[in-house]
């Protein structure tokens, strides 16, 4: 599966990561500087005014949406169908990856462009393209790195090449696409320019992805801050979008308010560069909009969610708030999460999408601190979805280990019985007596030996609060 | 005014001094305070590791402790936080639901009740140091009590707050993360730690048992000269 990145387990993973300092600290530095950016653009703007007011609206769109999308997407298959667009509904990966080869073999294609693709990602588009001998041509910047850099992973939803600084990009260009500058910014970008302009003009389908589409008019937007997407979208004679099937609207002021949460909520810009909003058909003499339209509207494991309590995980509008803010990302980068959806969303919807045998520790690598649940625009609770997946892995689909199960039995157990827990209170320095030197303990047993791995532990006090308490009482009657 | 002590596990295994600490600074601020019998512990490390009927055993057994106090005052913004989580256990239960519902209403957290329900800021302290204010998670996200600790600790004599840089970042206790994931946490407490060097503090102080447990386990495992505290301990502290 496409979505999935790396063949190691998770724990080798995150010590890749962490073995990675220049990563860390980039992740690091990214995230102070996107926390900010955003909090500027969004509490501390006064222009937005209740940023509050605001996510509740965001919220309140994407319910309202999700409880009603079996209306929406047959109004918007609808109104795209009657404007003389072609619409797929694709209950898989395999079936959208099938449906695009064929369209790609009716027209002979040979090259295709593309641009805002998470979800083609997500489904591997770009090898099923290849398997059919399109070459496919990835125009965003970030993700043209990483065709170039032998297609390495995304790391974040919204930078996908997040990871890799100047330097490393250049020595990239370098060695794999004859560039011969510096590390400039500048220069950097006029290359992949250069590189790019001919491929746009060869191209013969474009493909995108799809912010959000508009149910009333059968139309989809775009969000983007280069333009490629235009040059995508308005070069080849066929378009293909592909869309994940909850990433609609109903009417264009639904739109408005979600493209304000997106563009401050994602890099805290009050709007993108580019919102292009785009409906089939076009006027006989018109040059720049292609003759076939695509929608490919995608489920692979969407569903799953839908009338669950992981339904408001649908409500994602991709903006990456949550990963911005996530203190467990800021540490292992996103490759860790092995999946191309990271950070608190990507553990909450890689399970969904993905299963639990795949994704089934996402949910544990989460302090649960809630930041995610706090910066989420649309106000979806990351942090208790992690503790409903937990809670599903433990009951059905997944393998807790027995000692772990037996000891929440014990726990369920001790802590409803007070006398258990009495004793245990009371037994507590006499048994670990044995551990503690100098007030503490380097070298705990048995289950105390993860935590006193990096930390010391704390002896039991010597007093019982108990009696001191009735004590204390009886010296104050 | 009466008040109900839910002491905490950790209060009550470990921290001994600080519950003693909080049960002071209470009854000096003219509560009456009881330490209802059958409590014991919140109920969170089961919740959130994913065994919610494991959970409900706990809860049920706290809810049964507290359903006939006044107030429920505990010196730990986390296990507030899991009263507040009481009634959405038990969605399928209607009368354990209300219990739990009438449980979590009068829940707060020490230095919220101080602050909010007595009315208090100032409780007389003298503490003479250099600290900075570790703002945990659940108190600050969860509880959504952001300000009370701060107001009561600019009120105490000689002592000097100063600002913990990514103060929001969490310092990697989190439970049973702190042990499941521990190369993760060990990053996560290692920052916190750097921050805590950086603000120049020469005492750190919370609010919660679990994010002083870790942050003062790894301090003190990497021999640092800071000192950790509960504000509680600060705040029963005369000159
Ligand atoms: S879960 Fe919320 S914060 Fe995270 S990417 Fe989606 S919309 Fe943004």
């Amino acid at each position: 599966m496409a979505m999935k990145i790396g063949e190691k387990p998770f724990f080798d993973r995150v010590d890749d990561a962490l073995e990675n300092d220049f990563m860390r600290n980039a992740m690091a530095s990214a995230q102070d500087r996107l926390r900010d950016k955003k909090l500027d653009a969004t509490e501390r703007d006064d222009e937005i005014g209740d940023w509050e007011e605001w996510r509740s609206a965001g919220e309140e769109i994407r319910r309202h949406t999700l409880e009603n999308l079996d209306y929406y997407l047959d109004q918007l298959s609808e109104n795209f169908a009657a404007k003389g667009g072609h619409v797929y509904f694709a209950k898989t990966a395999e079936d959208a990856n099938r449906y695009i080869q064929e369209v790609a073999r009716k027209k002979d294609a040979k090259h295709v462009t593309k641009s805002k693709s998470m979800v083609t990602e997500e489904i591997g588009l770009n090898e099923a393209l290849e398997d059919v001998g399109c070459h496919v041509h990835e125009t965003d910047l970030a993700e043209y790195i990483l065709q170039v850099d032998d297609t390495d992973r995304p790391s974040h939803i919204v930078v996908p090449s997040l990871h890799k600084n100047k330097e490393q990009i250049r020595d990239t260009f370098k060695s794999k696409a004859g560039y011969t500058g510096t590390e400039e910014p500048s220069e950097l970008t006029a290359f992949a320019r250069s590189q790019l302009r001919d491929v746009f003009l060869e191209a013969d389908i474009g493909i995108t992805g799809c912010n959000f589409a508009v149910a009333e008019s059968g139309s989809i937007s775009l969000a983007t801050n280069e333009g490629n997407a235009n040059m995508v979208t308005s070069y080849p004679d066929t378009q293909i979008t592909v869309m994940g099937m909850e990433r609609l609207v109903p009417t264009w002021d639904e739109l408005d308010v979600l493209i304000n949460l997106l563009s401050r909520s994602a890099v805290g810009q009050k709007i993108t560069t580019y919102v292009t909003n785009l409906t089939p058909g076009v006027e006989e003499d018109c040059v720049d909009a292609p003759k076939e339209f695509h929608l490919v509207i995608l489920d692979a494991g969407r569903s799953n969610a839908l009338g669950t309590e992981f339904q408001s995980a649908l409500h994602c509008i991709r903006c990456a708030a949550c990963v911005n803010v996530c203190p467990v990302y800021r540490q292992i980068g996103g490759h860790a999460y092995g999946s191309i959806y990271q950070g608190p969303i990507g553990a909450v919807l890689s399970p969904i999408l993905g299963g639990y045998e795949e994704y089934g520790e996402l949910p544990y690598a989460s302090s649960l601190c809630a930041a995610c649940t706090e910066a989420c625009p649309v106000k979806i609770p990351l942090h208790e979805q992690l503790i409903r997946h937990r809670e599903n892995y433990v009951a059905e689909q997944g393998k807790p280990k027995a000692g772990e199960k037996l000891s929440m039995k014990a726990f369920g157990i001790g802590a409803s019985t007070p006398s258990l827990f009495q004793i245990a209170v009371k037994g507590a320095p006499t048994f670990l007596k044995p551990f503690v030197k100098d007030g503490s303990i380097s070298n705990g047993p048995g289950p105390m030996k993860p935590w006193t791995a990096i930390r010391e532990f704390p002896a039991p006090g010597k007093d019982n609060f108990r009696s001191w308490f009735k004590e204390h009482k009886r010296g104050r009657k | 005014m009466k008040v109900s002590l839910f002491v905490t596990c950790l209060g009550e295994l470990f921290y001994q001094d600080v519950a003693k600490d909080v049960v002071e600074v209470l009854e000096r601020l003219g509560c009456e305070v009881d330490l209802p019998k059958g409590q014991i512990c919140c109920g969170q490390p089961a919740y959130n590791s994913g065994y919610r009927k494991d959970a409900q055993k706990a809860a049920k057994q706290m809810i049964a402790s507290f359903e006939d106090s006044e107030y429920i005052v505990t010196p730990s913004g986390s296990c507030a936080g899991m009263f507040k989580e009481y009634p959405g256990m038990f969605k399928e239960d209607k009368e354990w639901q209300d219990r739990a519902q009438a449980v979590a209403d009068r829940t707060y957290e020490f230095t919220q009740f101080i602050v909010n329900v007595l009315g208090v800021e100032d409780v007389g302290a003298a503490y003479t140091a250099r600290a900075t204010y570790h703002t945990s998670c659940h108190m600050m996200r969860l509880l959504k009590e952001k300000e009370a600790p701060f107001k009561l600790l600019e009120n105490v004599k000689g002592l000097e707050l100063l600002p913990l840089e990514n103060s929001y970042d969490c310092c990697g206790f989190g439970g049973t993360f702190a042990v499941k994931m521990v190369p993760i946490s060990e990053q996560m407490v290692d920052e916190k730690v750097r921050h805590v060097e950086e603000s120049t503090a020469d005492v750190l102080i919370a609010a919660d048992g679990g994010c002083l447990m870790n942050i003062k386990g790894r301090i003190d495992r990497k021999g640092k000269p800071i000192e950790v505290k509960h504000i509680a301990q600060i705040l029963n502290s005369r000159a």
